[in-house]
């Protein structure tokens, strides 16, 4: 049973690595406008012409 | 059309610009107010700009450097209706930037005092923060809780206690940084004097957190670190519903976020901007179309023509002579006009209401909400229970009475009563801002109601700024019309315009003689009749005006046709407001003179209660007199004049029919569309109340059940982990589901 330290060990990082990412992601201002992102996604890229 | 910019960066013939309106922003002093950043190479502004509204918007506004490749990065927050622009200042001007935009038909909205950019706060994330904290806490206390719950057999002993262990690490972080701020709030509390539902909430904060150190430590109990964690987590989550922001709209707004950063000066003819703040008396300035007149001047020339819609909600320019003086806020329409500085910027008719003291005075303690109120009580009755269960047991066994005392203040943390209000009020929001109307803070709702006076301006608020009626009184024949149509269509007085918007197109005739009486109307000879339209006084000699709606008089070769009578138009359900005088008193404050008189007795009953001709400062005055006499005062305004009235009173609602549009400082901004569905708006905030009051003595319930247990001293941590949770969760939804049937019986869903 003993493996059981070294799983919550495991799990208590685990979530420890996704509630850092969560801060940094407030941090750097990722969430600080959640409503234009999604109109950007459905504009097109503009048409490259060097393409000929 | 997507490529339209992609085959040149320039198409199109670009609009010539010939006024000097962006010129202010070469100066350097108004330019180091207006950027967020710079230094020798970039620059950073963010620009609001109110025309935003569309995916192409979005589209081409971050297409910028397509246009100028010293634009580096242009970026849209599009609920803001924001531009963030970062340039090469070596090679690219603000004022560059500004005109770029004005040609693509984006105007920024550049003014003195930039609410919208101050209104990002970077409390709420930070309130983020502190709840993602809470929640990963308590989510990982629970999985660690779940074996003491279930039974650990004897030898699995030691597991317990590093179990225990683990959970006074997680509730570290939860008392001492996500809980953090019902101490300090408390603290500062106490030393003023009040009680308030920190309190109690820090006291059951801290003693969870203490006995689960202790029992642990000593091996003498799992402690309540679940109960903790979950605790902090949903008074958070509370707090957090409660802040709810609009991001387009601003409560804040006063005269300087509607006048402009600078204006132009006359200097020994040569004309330079200057910011406003250093425009003094007797300066000569030149305002331009749609420019507004900063400071109250006298005009010296040109034809002024005058809109003072933001002021007083009146729609239809004014008509100004020469060396008449022209109140501050009023915006030009027309040609250019030169006025000369009668009083500084901030002591004008106008903007002098900034000084008087309810700008100054603090806002929030205008009314105790009910949650203030009882937690006063909560807390003394919360505090004598503790000590009287200490006291009871102390004789016996000081050790049981050491857990009754604690266990008290565990059972007893109103959770769910700091729950109730703001779970309630957020719902309440939500369904006024379905109904287009905003409230700035929850609190709002409760002080909505409790008003019992309501008190309106007129022009804007509750007749329709835009439209005015306009009736014919007689018959008139086809050469009869176009002889007036010809006479009005010359002249730019507002009455006129109507009246040849009134004819539609028409061939016009030959004029051979015209002349316009100031103040009193147009005598011409027109296709050789001879006519006369105007007031009573240009055609008879003397004011008839019995009946109090305006009327513009028709003669024609001697001969008296009739009039044309000028009605306002009010708004939809101004009857429902009419119904509102049985439960409120109703009041009427106008700026305007009482020409409507009659019309407006059949909604407010009372002539007594109907006020005219009341400058900004006097209807400020009045409101005061109100509620000195103990009424909860209501304003309803829509313009600048209305400001210190609205300020002043018990709940300002500023009325608009648009809200990106400027809408004067307030608590609530109302769409004028939902302007009938006031009278529901108020039986729903006493509903909201009603829902309060009931979840308050839902939440009493349990803490009664709580408190069996407790002063017993055997308060099992399984018993608190239980109570928590399921009162939070009868409180949150038993408001949702309230406030939405609510809603629904007053048909605002």
């Amino acid at each position: 049973m003993n493996i059981i330290y070294f799983l919550i060990g495991c799990s208590v990082l685990m979530a420890l690595l996704f509630l850092g990412a969560f801060f940094w992601a407030q941090r750097s201002g990722q969430n600080d406008d959640l409503y234009t992102p999604s109109m950007r996604i459905l504009l097109e890229d503009e048409l490259k012409d060097d393409k000929k | 059309m997507c490529s339209y910019y992609s085959y040149n960066s320039h198409p199109g013939a670009t609009r010539a610009r010939i006024d000097k309106r962006f010129d202010y922003l070469s100066e350097p002093s108004i330019l180091s107010e207006l950027l967020d950043y710079t230094d020798d190479r970039i620059s950073i502004i963010t620009l609001y700009i109110p025309h935003i509204h569309c995916s192409s918007c979005l589209w081409l506004l971050e297409q910028l450097n397509k246009f100028n490749p010293a634009i580096h990065y242009s970026r849209v927050d599009f609920l803001k209706k924001q531009l963030i622009v970062r340039f090469d200042n070596r090679q690219y001007t603000l004022q560059q930037l500004v005109e770029l935009l004005y040609d693509i038909g984006y105007e920024p909205l550049i003014s003195l005092q930039d609410v919208i950019k101050k209104q990002n706060t970077a409390e709420k994330g930070n309130l983020v923060q502190r709840i993602a904290v809470a929640g990963f806490c308590f989510g990982n206390v629970m999985l660690l809780s779940f074996p003491e719950y279930f039974g650990l057999s004897v030898y699995e002993q030691t597991f317990k206690h590093f179990f225990g262990y683990i959970n006074i690490l997680f509730s570290l972080p939860v008392v001492f940084y996500s809980g953090q701020g019902y101490f300090i709030s408390a603290w500062n509390n106490l030393k003023a004097g009040v009680l308030n539902i920190d309190f109690p909430l820090a006291l059951g904060i801290a003693v969870l957190f203490v006995r689960t150190v202790i029992e642990n430590l000593t091996h003498t109990g799992a402690g309540f670190a679940d109960t903790l964690c979950g605790l902090v987590f949903f008074l958070l989550v509370g707090k957090f519903v409660q802040q709810k922001t609009y991001h387009h709209i601003s409560f804040e707004r006063d005269y300087r976020s509607f006048f402009p950063v600078a204006v132009q000066v006359l200097d020994n003819g040569i004309e330079k901007p200057l910011p406003l703040a250093k425009l003094v008396m007797g300066q000569r300035i030149v305002i331009r179309h749609n420019e507004i007149i900063p400071a109250d001047a006298i005009l010296l020339k040109g034809q002024a023509l005058i809109d003072f819609s933001f002021v007083t909600g009146e729609s239809v320019p004014v008509n100004r002579t020469l060396g008449e003086i022209i109140y501050a806020g009023g915006r030009q329409t027309g040609e250019a006009i030169e006025l000369e500085v009668v009083k500084p910027v901030s002591q004008s008719y106008l903007t002098q209401l900034w000084n008087n003291e309810a700008f100054t005075r603090k806002q929030d303690n205008r009314m105790k909400t009910f949650n203030e109120t009882v937690s006063k009580y909560f807390t003394v009755v919360l505090l004598i229970i503790a000590v009287a269960s200490l006291l009871a047991w102390l004789p016996f066994n000081y050790r049981t009475g050491i857990d009754a005392f604690t266990a008290v203040l565990i059972v007893a943390c109103p959770c769910a009563l700091a729950l109730s209000t703001p779970f309630t009020m957020a719902a309440a929001l939500g369904i006024f801002d379905r109904n287009r109307f905003y409230l700035k803070n929850t609190a709002v709702v409760e002080q909505l109601a409790r008003v019992n006076t309501i008190v309106m301006d007129k022009t804007g608020t509750i007749t329709n700024g835009a439209s005015k009626r306009i009736v014919l009184g007689c018959e008139l024949t086809d050469l009869q019309q176009q002889i007036i149509y010809t006479a009005c269509r010359n002249s730019i007085h507002p009455l006129s315009r109507m009246i040849s918007r009134y004819f539609g197109e028409m061939p016009a005739l030959d004029v051979t003689e015209y002349r316009e009486i100031a103040g009193k109307g147009i005598d011409a000879t027109i296709a050789g009749h001879k006519v006369l339209i105007g007031s009573g006084g240009l055609i008879f000699g003397y004011f008839m005006d019995t009946t109090k709606m305006t009327r513009v008089h028709l003669m024609i070769d001697g001969v008296y046709l009739g009039y044309f009578g000028f009605d306002q138009e009010y708004r939809e359900g101004m009857e429902n407001i009419g119904l509102l005088a049985t439960d409120y008193d109703l009041y009427l404050l106008s700026g305007d003179q009482d020409h409507e008189r009659n019309e407006l007795v059949r909604f407010f009953h009372d002539d007594a209660k109907m006020y005219f001709g009341r400058t900004p400062q006097q209807k400020l005055d009045i409101v005061k007199d109100l509620q000195r006499g103990g009424h909860k005062v209501l304003m309803m305004g829509d313009g600048l004049n209305d400001s210190g009235a609205l300020k002043q009173s018990d709940l300002g609602i500023a009325v608009t029919d648009n809200v990106n549009n400027f809408s004067p400082g307030s608590d609530a901004i109302l769409d004028g569309q939902s302007f009938n569905k006031l009278p529901a708006f108020l039986r729903f905030s006493k509903d909201a109340v009603k829902i309060i009051h009931l979840s308050f003595l839902i939440s009493l319930t349990y803490n009664l059940v709580g408190l069996s247990y407790a002063v017993t001293g055997r308060l099992s941590p399984l018993v608190a982990a239980i109570l928590m949770p399921l009162s939070t969760v009868t409180i949150i939804s038993f408001t949702t589901l309230a406030t939405h049937f609510a809603a629904k019986k007053r048909k605002l869903i």
